[in-house]
């Protein structure tokens, strides 16, 4: 079963911590299909947040069909998301691997490459929404 | 939606002093509300006024749809757990389950005494040698046991050590996970309030500045950068709550119900923290130390 | 809420109850013994003629534990006014657990009502336990003393009967409504102690003599109710006559010796002092007695008296109860307007 923590700290709104959390768990294969996750009781008293927080997350992870309650039971894994984006994995780590070594040949110490890959990050988010 | 908590310029004097004035507030029920603000700003008056343990110069109060201080079945309805959570010195954890058993028709005695254990609470020692954490354990376990549907809090974690407040915090928030609980408390700890509640009321100086759900006061708040102008010249709509100026840049917080598309603006998101401490500096303050804290 | 408030109470009536109770045993015991002789000692008396000094012994035997007893029973509603009453609710106030009980399914009417009910009547149990025990103990001791200390003179009428269930009933209540204006357990304790001793010394000089109309008697003065001879001056000039009434156990409020014109006299006229020395010693038989009487007589000197009769003891029982028990609704009253208007 997963255990979630919180990051007071970084920014991220709480229910969107516990949702990218149940996510990168099912991508590294710590939650398969099946699985129960922890009842929205459990997690209150184990990160004192707002019930409505856990609610909330559970509904968006629910709207997505990764998980589905089961009124009575628990709320369960329906579905992974290791299997189709992890074959990829390599090969993008690989390239990414280069361009890093491109960028420290260029200069580039480790907090201009964080800035630089962040700024990109988002112009190219915000891009995809626009 | 039934409402938890619904005022209509409610007051409070005491003497000449007004400790709570034009207070009106609707808030739905199933939230759970944090009620922030400086020392003697109205929070104790407010609560005490909605647990009927004070009754208002002025104004009127719902809580749950009943008059605060109407009866016996309103009193069952709200749990109240006061300040500094008090408790009969002489008396020992037991006796105190038991005072609960017999004030309260609704009382779950099996869930008191879990809670009392699990929280590491030995049922045969006297509250007066009880650290304060263990004290405010005892208050919570006393007010969730009595199954209100409504447990106000006034500043219970104020005087107990971090560990205790994470402890106590959780055992609200598991309690109203559990129960379905509305809760209505009071910090002056931005974090907590950040971390437990909903729904947010900050009070300064006896007047309520802002109250409302906590996503839509973080989604329609904004810090604005830009170079230095009036903020008199602002669209309809746009409500400053904090202003700083340096020689050449100006920063805004404001209240915007539309987003935000004057370029010359860089907009950024504000955090609760931020947001509160905006609102308890005075409003007119342009530029005093007090703003420090925006940069 | 009686749970509560008998858990809360229970150490300090256990420790009352229990001195009561170990007092009221030592009581029966030595009461019994003290009943006893003195019904075998007026008996030889009455057979050997003269009581008197059997009577005069006998009282004086047992000033000590007589006045003793009457200080305890007159103190015990002080005393529960004050640890008792005071701090009932000031302590509460003072601790805030007022707020934890406050905010239990109950409301703060019945908590008063209940706290005041329970603790009140325990308190009135306690004073009423205590002075029949005292009054039944001393029951020889105040008929052999009917008319040097009778039952209604104030310190035997507060000690006896029913006095200190009022008294203990006010000072309660008192206590109680002291403590929530003042809001503090030790000074509520104080005032509380002030009102009541206040009340204990101006009710009998000034409250309890005018409760029904005392009787006026003019009396001449004999040999048989001629009881006393004081000096009323420094200089031992002026003479006070002490007389007696005819119904024994009378509270005798004022007693003037009157003129011919029937105005008092400021002082007996300058023969007066040769009788002095024997009209209580003497004889009534001697003829220099007998001379001095029939002269005061002659002169038209009388003794005019005001005074409560004997007869009226349970009538200003009652009464005095009733005083106190007004004034003990009259603070309860308060007390729960106080609480619902502006204790808060």
């Amino acid at each position: 079963m997963i255990e979630f923590h919180l990051d007071a700290r970084s920014g991220v709104s709480p229910y969107l911590q516990l949702v990218r959390q149940v996510r990168q768990a099912l991508r590294l294969g710590l939650l398969r299909e099946g699985d129960q996750l922890p009842t929205v009781k459990d997690v209150v008293a184990r990160l004192a947040i707002n019930p409505n927080t856990v609610l909330k997350a559970y509904r968006e992870l629910e709207h997505e069909g990764l998980i589905a309650a089961r009124p009575g039971v628990g709320t369960f894994v329906t579905r992974t998301l290791s299997d189709a984006s992890l074959a990829a994995h390599g090969h993008l780590r690989h390239e990414l691997r280069r361009w890093l070594s491109r960028a420290r040949q260029a200069g580039l110490d480790d907090e201009s490459i964080e800035a630089l890959f962040m700024t990109t990050f988002r112009a190219a988010a915000e891009e995809d929404i626009a | 939606m039934t409402t938890l908590l619904r005022t209509r310029e409610l007051g409070k004097r005491y003497r000449r002093r007004w400790a709570l004035r034009d207070c009106t507030l609707d808030i739905p029920a199933g939230r759970i509300v944090g009620l922030v603000g400086p020392n003697g700003a109205g929070k104790s008056t407010l609560l005490n006024i909605a647990a009927g343990q004070l009754a208002p110069s002025a104004g009127s109060i719902e809580v749950l749809g009943g008059h605060p201080a109407s009866g016996p079945a309103q009193l069952a309805k709200v749990g109240f757990v006061a300040q500094d959570t008090p408790a009969y010195a002489a008396l020992t954890v037991a006796d105190h389950l038991r005072l609960g058993a017999r004030l309260n028709p609704r009382w779950d005695a099996a869930a008191a005494r879990n809670r009392i254990e699990r929280v590491g609470l030995d049922p045969a020692q006297r509250t007066g040698t009880l650290s304060g954490g263990q004290r405010a354990q005892l208050a919570l376990t006393l007010g969730v046991a009595k199954r209100p549907e409504l447990l106000i809090l006034d500043e219970p974690v104020a005087a107990v050590d971090p560990l205790a407040r994470r402890e106590f915090l959780q055992g609200l928030m598991e309690a109203a996970a559990e129960y379905e609980l509305s809760v209505l408390l009071s910090s002056h700890l931005v974090t907590d309030v950040e971390r437990v509640c909903d729904y947010l009321v900050v009070l300064v100086d006896s007047h309520v500045r802002v109250a409302g759900d906590v996503d839509e006061l973080l989604s329609s708040h904004h810090r604005l950068t830009g170079p230095r102008r009036d903020p008199g010249t602002l669209p309809a709509g746009q409500h400053v709550v904090s202003v700083s100026h340096t020689e050449r840049q100006t920063t805004l917080l404001l209240r915007a119900e539309s987003p935000i598309h004057d370029p010359a603006w860089t907009v950024s998101r504000v955090g609760l923290e931020d947001l509160v401490l905006a609102y308890l500096s005075p409003p007119t303050a342009a530029g005093r130390p007090a703003l420090e804290v925006l940069r | 809420m009686i749970w509560l408030t008998w858990r809360q109470f229970r150490v300090q009536a256990a420790v009352v109850f229990g001195a009561i109770v170990a007092l009221a045993v030592v009581l029966v015991v030595t009461g019994r013994e003290l009943a006893d002789s003195y019904a075998a000692g007026l008996a030889a008396c009455t057979a050997s003629g003269g009581c008197s000094a059997f009577l005069t012994n006998f009282l004086r035997d047992h000033d000590a534990q007589y006045y003793g007893l009457a200080a305890v029973t007159m103190a015990l509603p002080g005393i529960l006014g004050v640890f008792w009453g005071a701090p009932l609710v000031s302590r509460e106030l003072e601790t805030g657990t007022h707020r934890l009980v406050w905010s239990q399914s109950i409301t703060r009417t019945r908590w008063l009502a209940v706290k005041l009910g329970l603790v009140g009547l325990a308190s009135m149990l306690a004073a009423g336990l205590l002075s029949l025990a005292v009054s039944w103990w001393a029951t020889p001791l105040d008929e052999a003393g009917a008319s040097a200390r009778p039952r209604l003179s104030p310190v035997v009428f507060a000690a006896r009967d029913l006095a200190p269930i009022g008294y203990v009933a006010f000072a309660f209540v008192v206590g109680v409504a002291v403590g929530m204006l003042v809001r503090r357990a030790l000074p509520a304790m104080a005032v509380t102690l002030a009102i009541f001793v206040a009340l204990q010394i101006a009710v009998p000089l000034w409250v309890r003599p005018s409760l029904l109309p005392p009787v006026e008697a003019t009396v001449a003065i004999t040999p048989e109710n001629l009881r006393g001879i004081g000096m009323s001056s420094p200089d031992g000039t002026a003479r006070e006559l002490t007389i007696a009434v005819e119904e024994s156990g009378s509270w005798i409020l004022d007693s003037d010796t009157v003129g011919a014109d029937g105005a008092p006299v400021g002082a007996l006229p300058a023969w007066f002092s040769e009788c002095d020395p024997i009209m209580l010693t003497g004889p009534p038989t001697d003829p220099a007695v007998r001379n001095c009487f029939d002269r005061l007589a002659e002169e038209g000197y009388r003794q005019h008296i005001t005074y409560h009769p004997g007869s009226r003891y349970w009538t200003f029982q009652w009464l005095e109860v009733a005083l106190y028990g007004a004034a003990t609704l009259a603070a309860a009253g308060f007390a729960f307007w106080w609480l619902r208007k502006r204790l808060c």
